[in-house]
């Protein structure tokens, strides 16, 4: 197993990253001249005056996508450790994976017949 | 030594990342330091070798979950300003007291013990046919554990079935 | 197939593979063919019949499958036969009450069954990952079906405060097992007990113990847990509170047994006093608290939480008799209990909710059958003889006074002896009161009149003749490894 310097040029990556980003805000709040009005404080809406405020309230239905975007993700995590010891694990394993998909493509039937993954 | 370093510090971050999720008035910014939070996490599992868990912790926790909550966050009306707290019984004080004193209990307890005893149990490594962090994770998951392992998919079945029960605006 | 399977493995879990299917088979049905309720009924019924007939002709084995995650013994059958016998039992009151509240079957079907299979997996897990995620799919599963009125606030309310506490719980839960694991580097039962015998267990142990002490303590209600049972057992749908209260409760048993006398033998000594303590104040609080209601639900959950404690006494006795004792009241528990939700199930009508104690009045009047039949659930819930429940109290009771615990006993007498108090009063209500009853007549349809014969037969037969129930549940309890390494005190 690999010793943990091996992370030291993440380490690095991530300072770097993160220096870069707070030295152009403090750079560029300390250059540049600040004039503010109205119309520049405004949400950005492609030129347009905004109509409503942004913090509206969403449907449900976001929820709803998210969730089972969420449960299919959690399916996708159990195939990587699965997927790297394929030849090992040979048929019986092939066959596992099958029952653990086949339950969840049921559960992908019964949201599509319900209706679930429709927007209207 | 370097690693109780590394441990002791992302210790206080989430824990102290813990407490301003659940502090911070305004629910966009607790949302940003829960992501923090899982971060934090998801590095200390790297500092403990637990390297898949560390990459499913940020793909699951810091990718699905957060977009879940955020969701969560534009469901509930935030213009409207959050009630004040009202704890008619004022138990708050006790439950405060009596969590601190846990609190304490359970330190005290972690301490004691490990200046007595030091981390005298090591885990019986079985014999894997397989090399690496995650294919062993995934040996132990599909021989030992595939009863559990298949159990699991009937639960993401059920929490997939309830979602659409539960969101779904119709009857 | 890797070493250390076999088909004998996929052989033993059979029960489990056939509910799976049918609750598939269940949901692939309802999405299928729509408006087909009788069908879907029909179709869970069959799956949990020939599970239960499957369990039963394995109920004489004792191996272990999967490489040892799973036992099949007779421990492990008994209690599939209780949560099984519930699931039928509720799958049958429910078929009217879905009608009447416009719920939609097949989903409601497909989670009763999942629950069952959770609970399965709770009674013959053998490693805390297959226990915690048996526990996990019932748990659930019972999230969803506490919300399943949509409309109605209660539930809505019950499901959420079901989910928060239940959620918070399974954290403490698995914190405790974490500690367990660290303390010991294995996760499954006899590995721990191996692990753990002989020296004196360190502190990390007697948090981890305590942490899952207090984990399962939420799962059975017991107090200072118990908050979430009210609201959760009032709001949900009644069938629903029915199985909850039967078996989650029982499941959570098994693995609380499970757990601590077949994982945690070593530190017995302490664990017992923990549950002493636990059992004493959940049967005071529960029947102190269900003096007062004038909601039939939120009495019996007050009831049932009092219940809760009672078993516990099995639990503290911890010998092979004392856990038979627990085993003989949990299965008497079932009848009397889902039997009283039957009727209440029955008491909610197209106008009438018909869940307060005043919806009674009356009743022996308007339908004789059902108020006798209430009658009995009562007196034996209250531990009367001849009925079920009075030999329950005895075998329980009796154990306890041989273990030499005579204190927790006469506590549980004098608990009784209170708890009569509440549940003569639903008699009072039916049969004394002279005000009119409210709401259209009852109607018993043929599933309920099933559900309602199965558990008044329960009731009375196992009152005259228990002699079938303390066999079996002695069986069960023998059937325990390390059972007998923990000393009569």
């Amino acid at each position: 197993m690999d010793s943990i310097e091996a992370y030291v040029p993440i380490l690095l990556f991530v300072l770097v990253a993160t220096g870069f980003a707070l030295f152009t805000l403090i750079v560029s709040a300390l250059v540049s001249s600040s004039k503010y009005n109205k119309v520049k404080l405004e949400p950005y809406e492609c030129g347009i005056e905004p109509e409503t405020d942004a913090r509206d309230r969403y449907s449900v239905r976001y929820y709803l996508i998210a969730m089972l975007f969420v449960i299919f993700d959690v399916e996708t995590v159990f195939m990587f450790p699965w997927a790297v010891i394929m030849d090992e694990l040979a048929l019986f394993g092939l066959i596992e994976m099958l029952v653990f998909i086949f339950i969840l493509v049921l559960g992908y039937v019964y949201a599509w017949r319900k209706g679930a993954l429709e927007w209207v | 030594m370097a690693e109780a370093i590394a441990f002791y510090t992302l210790s206080i971050l989430i824990l102290g990342l813990g407490v301003a999720v659940i502090t911070t008035p305004r629910t966009v910014h607790s949302v940003v330091f829960l992501v923090l939070n899982f971060l934090c996490v998801a590095v200390l599992y790297v500092v403990l070798r637990a390297e898949f868990l560390a990459v499913i912790q940020i793909l699951v926790y810091a990718g699905g979950i957060v977009v879940l909550y955020l969701f969560v966050v534009m469901l509930v009306n935030l213009k409207r300003q959050p009630e004040e707290h009202q704890d008619p019984r004022r138990l708050a004080k006790i439950g405060l007291g009596l969590s601190g004193a846990m609190l304490v209990e359970l330190a005290a307890i972690v301490v004691y013990s490990y200046s007595r005893e030091p981390s005298s149990v090591t885990a019986p490594s079985p014999a894997f046919p397989v090399q690496g962090n995650v294919e062993q994770l995934g040996w132990l998951l599909y021989t030992d554990y595939l009863i559990p392992f298949e159990v699991a998919s009937v639960l993401l079945l059920v929490a997939m079935v309830g979602a659409i029960i539960l969101a779904r605006r119709e009857l | 197939m890797p070493a250390g399977f076999s088909a004998a493995d996929f052989y033993y879990i059979l029960p489990e593979l056939l509910l799976t299917g049918g609750a598939l088979l269940v949901l692939m049905l309802s999405v299928l063919t729509p408006k087909q309720d009788g069908l879907l009924l029909v179709a869970a019924l069959a799956t949990v019949g020939a599970t239960l007939a499957v369990v039963v002709s394995f109920a004489g084995l004792d191996v272990t499958a999967s490489r040892g995650l799973l036992a099949i013994d007779g421990f492990a059958a008994f209690f599939k036969v209780v949560v099984l016998l519930s699931a039928a039992l509720t799958l049958l009151m429910s078929s009217p009450y879905l009608k009447t509240e416009g719920i939609q079957a097949g989903e409601y079907y497909f989670l009763i069954l999942c629950a069952a299979l959770g609970m399965m997996f709770m009674s013959s897990g053998l490693d805390l990952i297959t226990l915690f995620i048996g526990l996990e799919t019932m748990a659930v599963s019972f999230y969803i079906l506490a919300g399943f009125l949509k409309p109605n606030p209660r539930s809505n309310e019950a499901a959420v405060k079901y989910f928060l506490l239940g959620a918070f719980s399974l954290g403490v839960l698995l914190y405790g097992m974490s500690l367990l694991y660290g303390a010991t580097g294995t996760t499954h039962l006899s590995g721990i007990a191996a692990a753990l015998g002989g020296a004196s267990p360190s502190l990390v142990v007697i948090l981890g113990v305590v942490l899952v002490g207090a984990g399962m303590g939420f799962k059975i209600a017991a107090v200072p847990f118990h908050m979430w049972a009210p609201d959760v057992y009032e709001g949900a749908p009644t069938p629903v509170t029915a199985y909850l209260s039967v078996g989650s409760k029982a499941a959570s048993f098994a693995m609380l047994i499970r757990i601590f006398i077949e994982g945690l033998p070593a530190v017995g000594a302490e664990w017992t006093m923990l549950f002493y303590a636990l059992a004493v104040v959940t049967m005071t609080v529960g029947n102190i608290a269900a003096l007062t209601q004038s909601n039939l639900k939120r009495m019996l959950a007050y009831s049932s939480i009092a219940h809760a404690g009672y078993l516990l006494m099995g639990v503290v006795v911890g010998t092979e008799r004392g856990v038979a004792a627990m085993l003989v009241y949990l299965g008497v528990y079932v009848f009397m209990q889902l039997g009283a939700f039957a009727v209440i199930t029955m008491m909610r009508r197209s106008d009438i909710i018909g869940e307060e104690l005043k919806d009674l009045n009356g009743l022996s009047k308007r339908s004789p059958i059902v108020a006798f039949a209430m009658l009995f659930f009562m007196l034996s819930l209250g531990g009367i003889p001849p009925t079920a429940g009075f030999m329950g109290k005895v075998w329980l009771f009796g154990a306890t006074i041989d273990a030499g615990f005579i204190w927790l006993a006469v506590i549980a007498v004098a608990n009784s002896a209170v708890s009569l108090y509440y549940y003569l009063r639903v008699v009072v209500f039916m049969w004394i009161n002279e005000e009119e009853g409210v709401g259209s007549p009852l109607t018993i349809g043929p599933a309920m009149s099933v559900a309602l014969g199965v558990a008044l037969f329960g009731t009375v037969v196992f009152g005259v003749y228990p002699q079938f129930l303390f066999e079996h549940a002695e069986a069960a309890a023998r059937s325990l490894d390390g059972i007998a390494s923990i000393t009569l005190r």
